[in-house]
């Protein structure tokens, strides 16, 4: 049980168990025999009750027992003689049960196998409410018990509004009870979702319950148990619907194609590329990751054919194929076409679904202009055999020069249209607006890491109101707070220093890119000013601002060269949303392998890329390795298996992580340069992998 | 009539030890010194057990409180042959006996109820006396019942739970969130002197080390008064006849919170005996009597033999006849208690029934410099017919003026008093206001106690001591080692080998059979 220290066993004890040990050898054995030739006499149902009361955790014993009791049951049916009646077989069941969790309360079989009995349409709610009384006196954490409580009550129809109150008993007694807690947070739930009586308004629900666990915080800070409730109230406050915020290409722009001449093909790459097929990107950027984003939620209307049934693409989907971003390719015709009309509408019909369950109910829509020049051959040579040297001087700021600014000001133009928003609740802006309160109110006596780590996430979700809600009212979302009690609490807990890193890159990127003007600080226009010829990219800059991970992508969805340099970076997950980008330049961070480089895969538009002195191949063990693609991995690894090795392939089983990057990328410059994996070796296999690569660390390939 | 066919001649007639009253202390040191292998004879003249420190039915309680409150009536010296019998004198331990009846009820039931003398008393689960009823197996003669919850009077007169543990903290709404820190961070404080030690000085006044921890006012008055349990006003020390000290504080409050939680049947930190505290000195008597102390009641002494030149005491004068040996009465007053207590048909709070209210200095009025303490307890716990509650109420004084006044202060903060018709309309009207939440008030009877100190004796005998104005009995219990230790230097109070066949008590047990 909780809090009570283990003492080595005594010489005696020693004894004891290997006698017992012996014993319950013997009473395995027997119940296999049994087991395995189906015999249910008395003699071998008892002998199996023996071993179970005595070892709970037998799971073959249960399944023997459950076959024998069929067995009973069934002969019963028959009306053979001498049958047991049913009633009096199941009795023997909850006892044997009960006698087992008596040897150990927290054994898995034993309460299923209870359940499994009641399944059988016997005992009473009542004794069981009395059983599970007991066992939640013995320890109120049992998981176990808490678990069995929901079987039963929901088995016996028992109120959800009288569990809630065994909960708050419960928690009156010692708030220190994550089931407690956690049962609570499940009744509340569902009561809420029935609009029960007396929870009909979830926000004044909310507002109780987070009064009531202020006190188990206000109590005793540094116990987790309230914390994690709150944490579930904050976030069943900020429940609301997804919302489309951005895309690309972004709402009233001109969008210009050139055709780019689809010839060349590097030699590893299986995958078809359909940046060179006529088509270009659209990603649409949700609020949180949705799913159902498909033909028949979005609609895209097109002035010409642009063929019906597009394919929608999770980008970095999880697990269950949410994603904050999706990518589709719209074809475009052959011929040259000016000003195209496009218009994409979202969610017009219902699917679209955030993974908290809650539906994008609001229809929105976005358009865009298109326009498609042939281009000559040689301007795309040109354009891509030429070095870029990431040189300051060819960067400029959108404010030094005037004239690029208008079309980066409308890219910057974030806002699309938020008339058919749906509103913040006033009741809940209150409710967090009196949470922070209260937070800084226990924070000015205490100085508990929690309760810091709660202050800015409660401000970072008062913040979240504020730029997706549309209040009226002037407040402004407040950054620096933040970032200030992130850059506490990395001094404080430097265990979890990597979470507050994160967290802390997150709030930044949100200051960065929350309104037009910080963003346009950021943006300028590159040009290689070696190589006039070459067309500029619209550029961004993040270098140095200690980002551990990339954030807030959808308000830089256009960016075609990004310099995040000189950061933390250990991920780049979020960058696959972009999909214009050109030139990425990651250098100095804290990359630490090419599985790390993954996202990379995604953007089809890729040519130049920057990973000098990282920390690839520092690390013996690659602790990304099971999340991404390799051999190890099985999502990927069957295709891995494809691939036929032959003798003269050394190099790529020893590079495979390498290879299954880049063998995807098709990458005309690379600097590796300043990694531990960086050698000869691995530059001559990437030359061969990449056939597109002309420069190589600074140097020309060829 | 004929004196021996009243009493009856007692023999032997030597013993060890005679103890005269069967109050707490008395029983205690019978059931030592018979533990210890001498031979007792334990005297009382009333007809039941307990003295000061009985619990007695409603008309016994009145007659018995009357007696005590009278002026002693003198008793003829009789001269011996060889020794000086020195003459008896009872002085009134009781004063300013003062009885309110608003309804005969109580009276018609005067068999159901069981009141304490001394109250109000409680035990706390790990305190002295607790260990010692543990350590003597005493407890196979009690049970006991929780007292489920302390309130404290607030500001406007209003009853707030105690937040005297963690789940009280987080339970209470009296308290804000801050306080609610405050509060468990300062037990947190506490529990970590009382594991490592301190490097504050112990000897400073409670309160002050109370204010460097940066505590309200309203968390002092509750750590002070509700836990510490300290009599006098700590916040004036001018005034304050026993300032608490911090070694002091944090060790009542570490008793305290060991309580709570000692005993798995008992919910928080404080229990009372089933039917009265009288019970426990019943109980002593029967563990002496056990080894072998001869009990006699209705036992009146009537003189203190000495030998012929005054100064060696040899035996007692019974009605009966003469007791040679060795032992009580000559005292000085040192301060007063005032006790009151009171039934009524409601609790002073609908959701408990067995409770401590606390009303801390100037809670009631400005001048208020000592605590008042109430404990309430209903029918459960054996004292009184069901649906019927008994409330005791205590408070040191100077004197009985000041005494009355605390404790009329606390009775009308907590019932409510039916009025005759020829009061003044207006008082009428404003009791009105309360009539509905508070109980009725059916019986009450208010008493000075003088705390008696005894000092020196006559060689051998010895004076044990009288009940006092705490809600514990540490004192009595540690006067009563230190009086016993005077009388048998060379044994061992209770020894832990020779106390009881049932050693099998330890903490873990439940008080409760």
């Amino acid at each position: 049980m909780h809090g009570i220290p283990r003492k080595a066993p005594t010489q005696e004890e020693r004894d004891d168990s290997s006698l017992r040990a012996a014993k319950l050898r013997d009473l395995q054995s027997q119940l296999l025999h049994f087991h395995h030739y189906k015999i249910y006499t008395k003699e071998a149902i008892e002998i199996s009750a023996k071993l179970l009361e005595s070892n709970p955790e037998h799971y073959t014993g249960w399944n023997y027992r459950k076959l024998a009791v069929q067995h009973l049951l069934d002969r019963h049916q028959e009306n053979e003689v001498d049958s047991e009646p049913p009633q009096s077989v199941l009795d023997g069941e909850l006892i044997l049960v009960e006698n087992a969790l008596k040897t150990n309360f927290k054994a898995y079989g034993a309460w299923h196998h209870r359940k499994w009995v009641l399944s059988k349409g016997h005992s009473s709610s009542d004794r069981e409410l009395r059983l599970l009384g007991k066992f939640q006196k013995l320890d109120s954490r049992n998981f176990h018990a808490w678990n069995y409580r929901r079987f039963i009550t929901e088995l016996k129809k028992i109120p959800d509004e009288n569990e809630l109150q065994y909960t708050t008993d419960m928690i009156y007694d010692n708030f220190s009870n994550y089931s407690a807690w956690h049962n609570r947070s499940m009744l509340l739930s569902k009561l809420l979702e029935k609009r029960a009586k007396g929870y009909e308004k979830t926000e004044n629900v909310l507002s109780e319950e987070f009064e009531f666990v202020r006190n188990a915080l206000f109590t005793d800070p540094d116990d987790q148990s309230g914390w994690f409730y709150y944490l579930w109230l904050l976030g069943q406050t900020l429940k609301r619907e997804p919302l489309f915020i951005s895309s690309s290409p972004p709402h009233g722009s001109n969008l210009s194609i050139s055709i780019d001449n689809p010839d060349c093909q590097p030699p590893f790459s299986k995958i078809y590329h359909q940046s060179k097929e006529r088509t270009f990107p659209l990603i649409l950027y949700f609020s949180e990751a949705v799913e159902g984003v498909n033909s028949s939620t979005v609609t895209v209307d097109f002035d010409y054919d642009g063929g019906d049934g597009l394919i929608w693409h999770p980008l970095s989907a999880n697990k269950l194929g949410f994603s904050q971003a999706w990518l589709t390719y719209i074809k475009y015709p052959h011929d040259s076409l000016e000003s195209c009309h496009v218009k994409v509408t979202i969610a017009q019909f219902p699917g679209i679904i955030s993974s908290s369950g809650m539906p994008c109910s609001q229809p929105c829509f976005i358009s865009f202009t298109a326009s498609v020049r042939s281009n000559n051959q040689e301007h795309s040579e040109v354009q891509t055999t030429h070095k870029i040297s990431w040189n300051v001087e060819n960067f400029k700021a959108h404010s030094t020069h005037p004239e690029d600014a208008n079309l980066l000001a409308s890219l910057c133009k974030l806002d699309i249209t938020k008339e058919n928003r749906p509103t913040t609740p006033m009741l809940c802006m209150e409710t967090i607006s009196n949470e922070i309160a209260c937070s800084r109110e226990l924070l000015s006596s205490s100085n508990c890491k929690i309760g810091k780590l709660t202050l800015a996430r409660l401000l970072v979700a008062h913040n979240t109101l504020i730029t997706y809600g549309c209040m009226d009212s002037g407040t402004e979302a407040q950054y620096e707070e933040i970032l200030a009690l992130y850059h506490d609490l990395m001094k404080m807990d430097p265990a979890h220093v990597g979470y507050y890193e994160d967290e802390y890159s997150l709030v930044l990127m949100k200051q960065l890119t929350s309104n037009t003007e910080s963003l346009l600080k950021l943006c300028g226009n590159y040009q290689e000013l070696s190589s006039p010829s070459i067309s500029s990219y619209t550029s961004v800059q993040l270098k140095g601002l200690s980002l551990s991970r990339v954030s807030c992508v959808e308000h830089l969805l256009w960016v075609q060269m990004l310099d995040l340099s000189h950061n933390k970076l250990r991920s780049i997950e979020g960058l696959e949303a972009l999909q214009l980008l050109s030139c990425l330049k990651l250098s100095n961070n804290r990359l630490s392998s090419f599985t790390a480089l993954e996202p990379l895969k995604m953007l089809k538009s890729l040519q130049v890329l920057d990973v000098s002195y990282n920390e690839i191949g520092s690390h013996s063990i690659d602790t990304r390795r099971y999340m991404c693609s390799s051999p190890l991995n099985s999502r990927l690894g069957s295709e891995w298996q494809l691939k036929r090795f032959t003798d003269e392939d050394a190099d790529l089983k020893h590079f495979w992580d390498a290879y299954l990057l880049f063998k995807d990328l098709n990458l005309v410059q690379l600097d590796i340069v300043g990694n531990a994996v960086a050698d000869e070796r691995l530059k001559a296999f990437l030359v061969k992998l990449m056939s597109a690569l002309k420069w190589f660390d600074g140097e020309s390939c060829h | 009539m004929d004196e021996t066919t009243l009493f009856p001649p007692i023999e032997p007639s030597n013993f060890d030890l005679i103890v005269v009253g069967t109050g707490l202390p008395e029983s205690i040191i019978a059931a030592a010194a018979s533990a210890a292998g001498k031979t007792v004879l334990h005297l009382d003249p009333n007809p039941f057990y307990g003295t000061h420190s009985a619990s007695l039915p409603l008309d016994d309680f009145i007659s018995f409180l009357r007696s005590h409150s009278e002026s002693p009536s003198l008793q003829v010296q009789t001269s011996d042959d060889d020794d000086v019998s020195i003459p008896l004198a009872t002085r009134p331990l009781y004063s300013n006996l003062e009885i309110n009846l608003h309804s005969s009820e109580p009276l018609e039931n005067s068999n159901k109820f069981t009141l304490d003398l001394g109250a109000p008393c409680a035990f706390l689960c790990a305190d002295a006396m607790i260990d010692l009823i543990l350590k003597t197996g005493i407890n196979q003669y009690m049970e006991f019942k929780s007292v489920d919850s302390s309130f404290v009077s607030g500001g406007a007169g209003k009853l707030e739970s105690v937040p005297d543990s963690r789940s009280a903290i987080f339970k209470t709404r009296s308290l804000l969130g801050p306080e609610k820190y405050q509060l468990m961070n300062f037990f947190k404080h506490v529990q970590g002197i009382l594991e490592n030690g301190s490097e504050e000085d112990m000897e400073i006044p409670f309160v002050d080390f109370l204010t460097k921890r940066g505590l309200s006012q309203k968390l002092k008055s509750i750590i002070l008064y509700t836990i510490a349990w300290a009599d006098y006003d700590q916040g004036k020390l001018e005034f304050c006849k026993d300032v608490i000290t911090t070694r002091s504080g944090i060790n009542r409050l570490a008793l305290y919170h060991s309580s709570i939680g000692r005993f798995s049947n008992a919910n928080g930190a404080i229990i009372y005996p089933i039917y009265g505290q009288g019970e426990l000195s019943q109980a002593f008597c029967r563990r002496a009597a056990v080894k072998g102390c001869i009990y006699v009641l209705r036992m009146p002494v009537i003189s203190v033999l000495m030998d012929k030149d005054g100064r060696t005491y040899q035996g007692v004068r019974l009605a009966s006849e003469v007791t040679n040996s060795n032992h009580k009465s000559p005292s000085n007053a040192e301060g007063k208690v005032a006790r009151g207590i009171c039934i009524a048909k409601n609790s002073v709070k609908p959701e408990a029934a067995n409770c401590l209210v606390f009303f801390p200095p100037r809670s009631l009025y400005p001048e208020q410099i000592t605590s008042v303490r109430v404990l309430q307890l209903s029918s459960n716990v054996g004292v009184c017919p069901s649906k019927t509650f008994v409330t005791y109420l205590s408070a040191v004084c100077d004197d009985s003026v000041e005494g009355k006044k605390l404790l009329n202060a606390a009775i009308n903060a907590l019932f409510h008093i039916a009025v005759s018709s020829s009061s003044e309309n207006n008082e009428i009207d404003n009791l009105r206001e309360h009539a509905e939440e508070k109980p009725c008030l059916l019986w009450s009877a208010l008493y000075i106690q003088d705390l008696t100190k005894f000092h020196g004796a006559f060689n051998s005998i010895k004076f044990t001591p009288m009940p006092d104005e705490h809600l514990h009995y540490d004192d009595i219990l540690d006067a009563t080692e230190k009086l016993f230790k005077e009388l048998f230097p060379n044994e061992d109070f209770f020894a832990t080998t020779s106390t009881s066949d049932e050693q099998h008590l330890d903490g873990n047990t439940e008080l409760d059979p």
